[in-house]
């Protein structure tokens, strides 16, 4: 049986290969923002001593009059038209506890179960990530070519599972489909899940097309290789220029 | 021990340090990917790691959520792996058997028992490696040191942490001493800070600590193990450096009220002093991230 074993050693920290610089303004909490007053305070602020002063590590957002500082990562925080992914924890008489990666648990009724844009998932993977990575767009259910289908959710949780071949309607209820998945599907499924930590892994946002170029970034190497640093970071970069070439 | 003097007539310590002169510090954040916050620093010899879960719901059991690693006791121990929260999203979950009574990770969810209704409640448990000193020792988990320092990060970090905004929910720290050279409770404090910035939770401002003794009329700062032992007064202060708040101070020992206001002075300038490279450490982190994520 053929074993690997790897050394640690110090590499470049991924910012600089990419040589450019942000212009942001970067804060830490107990830096003074502003002294001017004429400001509203948002979240990642608060008034101290006439000032308005940092409460998080990140970026100011100015938005006309209101100040905020936006968090590098943070529990994911609902907000309307969100779609999120997420697992039940505990079942209790008359509503389910389901587990969103955000500060509280949030809550199902089960009155609300056969309303339309809710479903329960079948078979297939999930992956957690922060809910910062998440780009938002129109559409969250994505179909991709290379023959799985993956839910990105707003909160962070991301389901991949198999195509289903055909589009039923169901008349009311669930029922699970306990159907073993093909070879050929899980393994585009394994590689897709790898794609998606090392996006995360290099800060990328994630997105229907970040996801796809890196799959097809991917395809020489083997499923457990990407998920080996450098490789991870050969793939990422590709993604990348690729991404730059489209925008450009 | 005859003829170890721990400051020589020309000013120098032990190690060859100043009187003032901190210890090389080295820290890095985001070190778990699972965690939603996590830190690691070196202050000298001094290895401390911090992991920050929260805010989350608020469990019913106490203190307890987290066995590292290096302390499963292979065959003794039944390994669970991940909580209610799956995918071993807590770094590991372990049930041991009755021998050691020590049932972790029976996370109880949804009992409201501990929530407080108006802020965040703040748990912290400390926990000191078995290799972290000389003579390799096994600390149970209950032990009083143990539980002291947790009430003590705990007080230090509710200090901090604006828990008006997350009521109802719990924060968790963890910290882990890997090796113990001196002043632990300074750099656990310091690894606890980078972690909870790490996760995004908001903070009045750092808290920064360090250690401080006295000896032959001079204020020591960042005493070593060596300097530890050797019995003198010492005094641990976490400092809120923006607005020069104290946070915690603690001293066990016996000093002269003449000799306070020094030592105090002493520490405190040395905390502000780890604020600067604890500045900058979180600066380069933000700004790294930035730049990955684009504009």
């Amino acid at each position: 049986m053929a074993m690997e074993m790897r050394l640690p050693v110090a590499r470049k920290p991924l910012s600089e290969r990419l040589g450019r610089d942000t212009k942001k303004h970067l804060v830490v909490p107990g830096d003074t923002i502003t002294t001017d007053t004429g400001f509203m305070r948002g979240h990642g602020t608060y008034m101290g001593e006439e000032k308005l002063i940092a409460s998080v590590a990140g970026s100011v957002e100015r938005v006309n009059k209101l100040i905020c500082v936006k968090a590098l990562k943070t529990r994911y925080i609902g907000e309307v038209g969100d779609i999120v992914v997420g697992r039940i924890t505990e079942v209790q008489q008359k509503r389910w506890k389901v587990e969103t990666n955000s500060r509280l648990d949030s809550v199902l009724l089960l009155s609300s179960m056969n309303l339309p844009g809710g479903e329960l998932l079948g078979q297939g993977v999930l992956v957690q990530v922060s809910p910062s990575l998440v780009k938002r767009q129109k559409t969250h259910f994505h179909d991709l070519p290379c023959g799985a289908s993956v839910i990105l959710g707003n909160n962070g949780f991301i389901w991949i599972y198999p195509t289903p071949e055909h589009k039923e309607e169901e008349a009311g209820g669930f029922i699970a489909n306990l159907e073993p998945v093909s070879l050929a599907d899980r393994e585009v499924i394994s590689r897709l899940r790898n794609c998606i930590i090392s996006l995360v892994t290099q800060r990328m946002m994630l997105y229907d097309t970040s996801i796809l170029y890196c799959y097809e970034a991917s395809l020489p190497h083997q499923i457990k290789d990407i998920l080996k640093p450098e490789i991870m970071e050969e793939i990422v970069m590709e993604t990348r220029q690729r991404l730059l070439e489209q925008e450009g | 021990m005859a003829g170890l003097e721990l400051l020589s007539d020309q000013g120098y310590r032990v190690d060859g340090r100043r009187a003032g002169e901190l210890r090389k510090i080295q820290a890095r954040m985001g070190v778990f990917a699972q965690a939603d916050g996590s830190a690691y620093i070196e202050q000298g010899n001094t290895k401390a790691l911090a992991v920050v879960y929260g805010p989350h719901e608020a469990s019913g059991r106490a203190g307890w959520g987290i066995v590292w690693p290096w302390e499963l006791r292979g065959s003794r121990a039944e390994r669970w792996l991940g909580d209610l929260r799956g995918n071993g999203r807590r770094a590991s979950v372990y049930t041991a058997d009755a021998q050691h009574r020590i049932s972790l990770g029976v996370n109880i969810r949804g009992s409201r028992a501990r929530a407080l209704p108006d802020r965040a409640l703040v748990n912290c448990q400390y926990s000191s490696a078995t290799f972290s000193t000389g003579e390799r020792k096994r600390r149970p988990h209950g032990d009083r040191k143990s539980c002291e320092m947790g009430l003590q990060l705990r007080q230090t970090f509710e200090a901090a942490i604006l828990t008006q905004l997350h009521p109802r929910s719990q924060i968790d720290i963890y910290v882990q001493v890997l090796q113990a050279d001196g002043g632990t409770y300074a750099a656990c404090v310091n690894a606890a800070t980078l972690a909870v910035l790490d996760a995004g939770i908001p903070m009045r401002d750092f808290v920064c600590a360090c250690s401080a003794g006295f000896v032959d009329g001079t204020a020591l700062a960042d005493l070593s193990h060596v300097e530890e032992a050797a019995g003198g007064p010492q005094l641990a202060l976490a400092l809120l450096p923006a607005s020069g708040q104290i946070a915690l101070l603690e001293m066990d020992a016996r000093l002269h009220e003449d000799h306070l206001e020094r030592v105090l002075e002493a520490a405190a300038q040395a905390a502000r002093d780890v604020h600067t490279l604890l500045d900058r450490v979180v600066r380069q982190h933000v700004r790294e991230a930035s730049i990955l994520l684009g504009d």
